[in-house]
């Protein structure tokens, strides 16, 4: 490969979808260089047509997805039009490719080591079993499983999803290839594991002079891992150069405001003297089901308390597995502590009549994750986030629809979406439209539980906005939990840090982010992408 | 897994006692006297009538009976029909008949139901599925008798492939015919199943990081696509398995086919009480087997699932 001409150069390139109504471009003259031993990022909300790119390359495009025009010219062969015999001899030996979801991507009824050999001998046809499996085992060491060979046996669900997302990079990896394609390789996990995995990536690919190609929706990640960032938006390249200059001097509005929305504006203070939430020593242990008749206590959550003033937010931050979201589940009532008090409005939880709890349900609401998850898909818009008023008796239904409709203007939506279905409205629009739905009742005090984790970032930015606006608006008590210390920010007055379901440190949100105290924390803060290019 | 399977077997006692019991009262509160029954019309001497209750133990309480007969069973003794046949006898007989033919069956099913499915799933949408989709839903639609009856004229009495009816040996190739009509109702619903379900695994992110990984579409296929898909249709399999043990009523019948089906229809109709509490005993045993064996074959498709863990 001479450095004259780039190791993938794609022109032109347009990709169309069959649907219903005809044909929708998803992807139009897209145009990019890589060169050998180079990390290029593609950045760009969902939809926007970043990871369709990616797929088509390798022409692995979903259901009626086709190459419409123009032309991928991979190590000087032409892929648009090439025969699968080709594209088969081209994939995992020449072009590895990482999938998004390290969940879905390995085969549940095959063991681990199985789909791992699988890949090396399509790729080294005729090589002896022994040799297959003693490479099985040193790719997965090499991507970072240290336990490789006792651990070949094991089934995809036996594995976290870091380690996952390890066995996958080794395949990816696994033959060598020219190029990798990284599909948000990390995106699903949590961003301390995000860190490790990422730079352990790197360090390989850097080893064995591997081009990346990185899809991401996070313009820092792009940055901080790739010299070169393509922006796409709505199916176009909006803009592309080196990655430095594209942060610091963005010149399409749309990279502007991706850049914008990094720079968080550290919030004023809320301060109040009156408690909303107190909890005190609160612990949770669950029993685990051993074999026969044991089981085994595990401790979720030990010795937590603290208070959360009225009008203010509380964030509760940490890893997956740090307890944070049992604290959440106790404190609204849905999971019962073993031990410790849980105050609301200055009554206890614990011993409640269930009528009680039913009317402290009124005064407190919960928000989800998932936008996708957490809304009935058969129910319209209207009669979701009416539902509340109802299962409460509030209101005449002439009343009911009237909140309704101040509901869908207090989160921005306009009025002609309450006929809609869940199916038809994107993940903002849904997290809008659960928060309505929590705020029917007029509650004082919202639990939100990694309410915006699942957004993109311009998206994630102007919910905790909207969040923000109706705290001031509707004096509200927030307690915030979530994994990302970024979001923070935004959003937090005061924040806990948990770890193994203890508090390890706490603290106003500018102590925190100044002045970490334990090391636990600055891992997490470290870990933000691209935390340093700020 | 033995912990597991010795839990199970445990699970299926009272199973097998509520059935059994279940059953027996229900032949004990049937209408009429068997012994005056078994005379016709000339009529029962008083003498022989006290000594045939004696001898079937008719005269005591129906707890009574009920132990007499499950005593009998363990020691191997399934009592006598009134005909004077030891009902062992009888089971022995029909039953190897009934599995021979269900064997048959199910290997149809599995070998043309699912290679239909898989080929028609592949093709989404292209001629091969659309026809196979129709011509399942007409045998889904067809009475199993009128199949049997079009079966027996056209491939027996026209063009005399086979022979129309089955002898007292049933033999391999006599009861090709009834397994065959057997077969179409399951496998057009295994045709289904399995398209559907190669279509869902198709879809999947895994199958797209088989590609990726530049496996061949014919291996891709193979081993990731075809055996995710056959979780749901193996279950559906082995419910058939069960149906077609306890034997086919109509299909016995109309190709003469001496298995369990036919024979307890007639005693049935005779009411012979001891043959059909001891042919229902053993219908429960074998669909308690057959439904252990469905999980334990889960278990081997898919290893989330473990049991006895």
């Amino acid at each position: 490969m001479s450095n004259e001409t780039p190791l993938l150069s794609i022109r032109d390139l347009a990709i169309e979808f069959r649907n219903q109504h005809g044909v929708a471009r998803a992807v139009d003259n897209v145009n990019f260089d890589l060169w050998q031993g180079e990390t290029l990022a593609i950045v760009g909300e969902s939809g926007s047509g970043k990871s369709t790119t990616a797929h088509a390359i390798i022409n692995l495009l979903p259901g009626t997805g086709r190459i419409a025009a123009g032309s991928i010219k991979f190590d000087g062969k032409e892929l648009v039009g090439a025969s699968s015999a080709e594209l088969e001899s081209i994939r995992g030996r020449e072009i590895g490719f990482v999938p998004q979801d390290p969940m879905s991507n390995l085969n549940p009824v095959w063991s681990v080591g199985f789909q791992v050999e699988e890949a090396i001998k399509a790729n080294n046809p005729g090589m002896a079993k022994q040799a297959v499996r003693a490479e099985a085992i040193a790719v997965l060491q090499k991507a970072g499983l240290a336990d490789a060979a006792a651990r070949m046996k094991q089934y995809p669900h036996q594995f976290s999803g870091g380690m996952r997302q390890r066995v996958l990079i080794g395949i990816g990896l696994s033959a060598n290839p020219k190029l990798l394609i990284a599909d948000e390789p990390t995106s699903a996990l949590d961003v301390t594991v995000q860190r490790t995995i990422l730079d352990h990536l790197s360090q390989l690919t850097k080893a064995s002079k591997t081009s990346v190609i990185l899809i991401t929706h996070d313009l820092g990640l792009a940055a901080e891992r790739a010299e070169k960032l393509v922006v796409m938006y709505r199916g176009k390249v909006v803009e592309a150069g080196p990655s430095l200059e594209i942060l610091q001097n963005p010149k399409h509005p749309y990279t502007q405001k991706l850049v914008a929305a990094r720079q968080v504006t550290p919030r004023v203070p809320h301060t109040s003297t009156e408690v909303a939430v107190k909890v005190s020593n609160l612990e949770k242990v669950y029993s685990i089901k051993g074999s026969g008749f044991k089981s085994t206590p595990f401790t979720a959550v030990s010795g937590v308390s603290f208070e959360i003033k009225r009008g203010t937010t509380l964030a509760l931050v940490g890893e997956s597995g740090s307890g944070k979201s049992t604290v959440a589940k106790m404190v609204l009532g849905l999971e019962k502590p073993t031990s410790g008090e849980i105050e609301v409005d200055g009554k206890q939880l614990a011993g409640m009549k269930p009528a009680a709890l039913f009317d402290l349900r009124r005064h407190m609401q919960p928000v989800f994750q998932d936008p996708y998850g957490s809304l009935d898909p058969l129910q319209n818009i209207a009669n979701t986030i009416a539902e509340p008023l109802v299962t409460h008796k509030v209101g005449t239904r002439k009343e009911r629809q009237e909140r309704v409709r101040e509901l869908l203007e207090q989160v921005s939506l306009p009025w002609a979406i309450s006929t809609r279905y869940p199916s038809e409205l994107s993940g903002g629009q849904r997290q809008r439209v659960a928060i309505a739905r929590a705020l029917a009742l007029k509650p004082d005090i919202v639990v939100l539980d990694e309410a915006v984790s699942a957004l993109d970032v311009l998206v994630q930015a102007q919910i905790l906005d909207l969040l923000a606006q109706l705290q001031d608006e509707l004096k509200l008590t927030y307690l915030f939990i979530t994994h990302d210390l970024a979001v923070v920010k935004a959003i937090a007055d005061e924040v806990a840090v948990m770890n193994k379901g203890q508090i390890v440190e706490f603290g106003s949100t500018a102590e925190i982010f100044a002045n970490p105290k334990q090391q636990y924390t600055r891992n997490l803060l470290d870990a933000i992408p691209g935390a340093k290019l700020l | 897994m033995v912990g597991y399977i010795f839990k199970r077997v445990l699970q299926a006692l009272p199973v097998f006692f509520g059935t059994t019991l279940l059953i027996y009262f229900m032949v004990f509160a049937m209408p009429g006297d068997p012994i005056v029954a078994m005379f016709g019309d000339r009529g029962v001497n008083q003498a022989v009538y006290e000594q045939l209750r004696a001898q079937y133990h008719l005269d005591q309480p129906f707890l009574v009976q009920y132990f007499y007969y499950i005593t009998g069973i363990f020691q191997g003794d399934f009592g006598t029909s009134f005909s004077g046949q030891p009902v062992g006898d009888v089971l022995a007989a029909t039953f190897p008949v009934t599995i021979r033919l269900a064997l048959m069956a199910v290997t149809i099913e599995m070998l043309v139901g699912i290679g239909i499915g898989l080929f028609a799933g592949l093709r989404k949408g292209k001629l091969f599925d659309n026809s196979s989709l129709v011509m399942s839903l007409l045998l889904i639609s067809t009475p199993v008798f009128v199949i049997a009856f079009v079966f027996q004229f056209v491939f027996a009495i026209k063009l005399g492939w086979a022979k129309p009816t089955v002898s007292g040996a049933a033999g391999f190739t006599e009861l090709l015919l009834p397994a065959v009509v057997l077969s179409t109702l399951a496998v057009a619903y295994i045709v289904r199943l399995t398209r559907s379900s190669v279509i869902e695994t198709s879809g999947q992110d895994f199958v797209r990081t088989a590609y990726g990984k530049g496996l061949t579409r014919q291996r891709v296929v193979r081993v990731h696509i075809l055996r995710n898909s056959l979780i749901p249709v193996v279950t559906y399999l082995s419910i058939d398995f069960g149906v077609l043990l306890v034997g086919a009523t109509v299909t016995e019948g109309i190709f003469n086919v001496p298995g369990v089906g036919r024979t307890l229809y007639q005693a049935i109709i005779r009411g012979e009480g001891p043959t059909v509490v001891s042919f229902v005993t053993v219908m429960v045993l074998i669909y308690l087997a057959v439904n252990l064996i469905t999980d334990l074959l889960y278990a081997v498709l898919d290893p989330r699932i473990r049991y006895g863990k």
